[in-house]
């Protein structure tokens, strides 16, 4: 691998680009109108435009990415996080052109890509899924026959969702029958999928997610990430180790996120993720992301590997080079999501352009980041300015040390969730790592911004 | 007659379509309600509904699918029954 180039935008084209210098790899930029100064294009070997401002017309075009590489003389494709990262039909292109896809083959990117078939190969790993239908179910009696044997509350997932869209949650048969020929017409309208399946609903969950690496043969762990801090799904606060589990259900849940990774020929970085009941400690896998992932830089510091290194060097078929036994967690890292949105208003998403531009630095931080003072935050792609990680020998001292590191920041002329971010740092449930995946929507639902003043 | 300007408020991307497999929300020529929603416009991932404004008839479409808008930008122009 010689030269890269790099289908994405923001602080994860910095990240790439940053991976491949230290390794010596060259590097190639791709850019939309709106992003024709920015630092990705700046800090890049070379650059080449793609097109109109909106995702559409630019970092989805996997036919312009693909003949930018080529004409390029790039040799890989790195897809970052989102965008293309995780379409099959890209990374085939790619290797249709001769170009080196970073990430796991495409095969792979279907299979885990589709619900019920990532359901099915989770189940023959022998690792432990949501108690449901095995299958998208054949109609509403069979369902309710479904439910039944479940025990009630139980969600109605379309086979073709994700991120959480295409979920009903029901508590009785009535419901359910009430409910499922609108979810299906929905999935169906949605997804182009209206095949549903049923799982048992756990309320008071964890969302605990296993970093793992592959070369094809030998697959390794770099322990989990606790992301149990969203709102309407979007992670706001991850960290590692997670808090809130048992050595011994650690123990088993990264011991089956590595059989299922191993069971499917695995290469590349990848995360699997449970849901963990809280009450009980018992995990249930729910999906595996076939991309290097927002959060990773927890894992990176807990751990001491660069996993976008790792990427491009099982790509460039150096293999695994790391053992098992070479993965020695150390401490506490705290990721902290700064977005454009105002926590004040309902988090409306808050373009424009930024004045005043301080970013924490100084002992212990790790701040990746696109934002530069003057420049302009636009409304065509997602609302992240930065992330922010800290770390400390244990969880108590990270958080101490993210009260400094949070206070330092200063973004004027948008509004962000810099101050949700410190109403969180804040609160004792956060302190004693009392929460599930329903406790930060609770909690804005107090209205805590405003009381707090 | 009057020709009445649908605004979007907001700068973003313009969607006509509910979703990439869907029909248009709006056909130009079709009759529409006041608060019938005629497009999306997306801005940093969140989809925000613009409606007709007023009942009348769909002249034109001044933005199409995946264009850029901004904010306060016309994106239709409806001709009210009166």
């Amino acid at each position: 691998m010689k030269r890269l180039l790099i289908a994405n935008r923001g602080e994860i084209a910095l990240r790439v680009v940053r991976a491949a210098r230290d390794l010596g790899i060259e590097t190639v930029a791709v850019f939309s109108e709106a992003d024709a100064g920015a630092a990705h294009v700046r800090l890049a070997d070379s650059a080449v435009p793609i097109g109109k401002s909106p995702v559409g017309k630019s970092y989805l075009r996997g036919d312009a990415i693909v003949e930018a590489a080529v004409e390029a003389g790039a040799d890989a494709v790195h897809p970052g996080y989102g965008l293309l990262s995780e379409r099959a039909d890209f990374a085939r292109a790619c290797e249709a052109a001769g170009l080196t896809f970073v990430g796991p083959d495409a095969d792979t990117i279907d299979t885990m890509g589709d619900k019920v078939a990532a359901r099915v190969a989770a189940a023959k790993a022998g690792v432990p899924t949501v108690p449901g239908s095995d299958a998208a179910v054949g109609g509403v009696d069979e369902a309710a026959a479904v439910a039944a044997s479940l025990g009630y509350p139980v969600m109605l997932k379309a086979a073709g969702g994700g991120g959480g869209r295409g979920i009903r949650v029901v508590g009785d048969e009535a419901g359910l029958r009430r409910e499922f020929p609108m979810a299906s017409g929905e999935a169906g309208s949605a997804f182009g999928d209206p095949r549903l399946y049923v799982e048992r609903f756990v309320e008071r969950a964890r969302h605990v997610e296993v970093q793992v690496l592959g070369d094809g043969g030998d697959v390794i762990h770099l322990f989990e990430r606790e992301c149990s801090l969203q709102r309407r799904r979007q992670k706001v606060v991850e960290e590692a180790l997670s808090p809130g589990i048992s050595p011994e259900t650690r123990a088993a849940m990264t011991t089956a996120a590595v059989e299922l990774a191993q069971s499917v020929g695995y290469r590349s970085a990848g995360t699997v993720e449970f849901l963990v009941d809280d009450e009980s400690g018992d995990f249930f896998f729910m999906e595996m992301n076939t991309r290097i992932q927002v959060e990773h830089p927890v894992t990176e510091w807990l751990c001491g590997v660069d996993l976008v290194a790792e990427q491009l060097r099982i790509a460039a078929g150096e293999g695994l080079q790391l053992a098992q036994g070479d993965i020695d967690p150390r401490g506490a890292a705290i990721e902290f999501r700064l977005t454009a949105e105002d926590p004040a208003n309902d988090f409306f998403p808050n373009p424009g352009r930024v004045e005043q531009l301080n970013m924490p630095s100084g002992p212990w931080v790790r701040v990746d980041t696109w934002l530069e003072g003057g420049g302009e935050v636009t409304p065509f792609y997602d609302s992240l300015l930065a992330k922010v990680i800290v770390w400390g020998a244990d969880r108590a001292e990270a958080i101490a040390r993210s009260r400094r590191v949070l206070g330092e920041i200063v973004v004027e002329g948008v509004k962000t969730t810099a101050p949700l971010l410190s109403a969180i740092l804040g609160e004792d449930w956060f302190a004693a790592a009392d929460f599930h995946t329903g406790t930060l929507e609770q909690w804005l639902e107090t209205d805590p911004l405003a009381a707090g003043g | 007659m009057a020709r009445h300007e649908v605004i979007s408020p907001i700068p973003g991307t313009l969607y006509r379509r509910p979703d990439p497999d869907s029909d248009p929300f709006v056909e130009e020529g079709q009759e529409v309600k006041a608060d019938d929603t005629i497009c999306l416009v997306e801005v940093m991932k969140n989809f925000h509904a613009v409606n007709a404004g007023v009942a009348g008839t769909v002249v034109e479409f001044l933005v199409e699918t995946d264009d850029e808008v901004g904010a306060g930008q016309p994106v239709a122009v409806i001709e009210d029954g009166n």
